[in-house]
């Protein structure tokens, strides 16, 4: 069961549209190292943790991650408000134009659609801590090459936040392998789940 | 409307549910830290000061029967949503 709650984690502002780079940013969206590939990893690999501990982890950040869906979604809508379909074609996105109007969709900077190719779930949790840990480092280095694609100071604040976020994963997931690593030692069980006789 | 004062009302529930969600990633892998329980409930309470003060305003954060009763009208589909906000 998910609530929604009406209102974003953190403001998402923009000094003025800026169509070419929504075009960039939307690889945070639909691309395969963005914010629906990180949530619907988290919360796919949760059912096949070893602990109670890494079982909430998995479905905070899992959860919260839906939250930077949002934020990004928020980014592209603000930052193609208004655009008209010249203003698409002169920004080199016009076949989004063609394909969406308005509307929002999953692919990456290059138009690529999302796909589900861009996430693992291995069922072993000591491999599945691993990519969540190696995902986080993918994230927060595009979201440095895209803080040094802009110049405009509300966009580079939201960047650093959602940046910020992935650092903080990235010790949380570290801490996490760890315990469960001296989890499965402990019980000798290096499956991952327990085996029916 | 008033943006302005709608903004700094949703800036103070942001910044509290920020602090109550770090803390609560922080216990997932720390779970019998004290210091961090004891900040987390500081958080919590003070996260549903902050969010009652909002609805009271500008109507339920929270869907499904979670923010509250309902008034005369449904205010859950007044407009702006957080995307246009």
């Amino acid at each position: 069961m998910w609530i929604y709650e009406k209102k974003l984690q953190h403001p998402v502002m923009v000094s003025k549209p800026d169509i070419a780079f929504a075009k960039l940013v939307v690889t945070q969206y639909g691309g395969p190292d963005g914010e629906l590939s990180a949530s619907l990893r988290y919360l796919n690999q949760r059912y096949s943790m070893p602990t109670g501990q890494a079982k909430a982890l998995l479905t905070d950040i899992g959860t919260e991650e839906l939250a930077h869906v949002e934020m990004i979604a928020a980014m592209v809508y603000k930052l193609v408000e208004g655009a008209s379909p010249k203003d698409y074609e002169d920004a080199g996105w016009g076949g989004q134009y063609a394909q969406h109007n308005h509307g929002l969709f999953w692919t990456d900077a290059n138009g690529v659609p999302w796909s589900a190719k861009y996430i693992a779930c291995l069922g072993d949790p000591i491999t599945d801590l691993t990519e969540d840990m190696a995902a986080e480092q993918k994230a927060r280095s595009t979201y440095e090459h895209l803080i040094h694609l802009t110049d405009d100071p509300c966009i580079k604040d939201t960047l650093r936040f959602l940046w910020q976020r992935e650092v903080v994963h990235f010790q949380r997931f570290g801490e996490m392998l760890n315990t469960v690593q001296e989890h499965m030692s402990k019980n000798n069980m290096w499956c991952g789940c327990e085996m029916k006789e | 409307m008033n943006c302005e004062q709608q903004m700094s009302m949703l800036i103070k529930v942001q910044e509290m549910e920020f602090v109550a969600l770090e803390l609560n990633l922080y216990l997932d892998t720390h779970p019998c830290d004290k210091d961090a329980l004891n900040d987390f409930n500081c958080a919590a309470q003070m996260l549903k000061k902050h969010m009652q003060a909002y609805e009271n305003e500008y109507g339920p954060l929270l869907n499904f029967g979670m923010g509250g009763y309902a008034r005369e009208t449904w205010q859950w589909v007044e407009e702006p949503w957080p995307w246009e906000l």
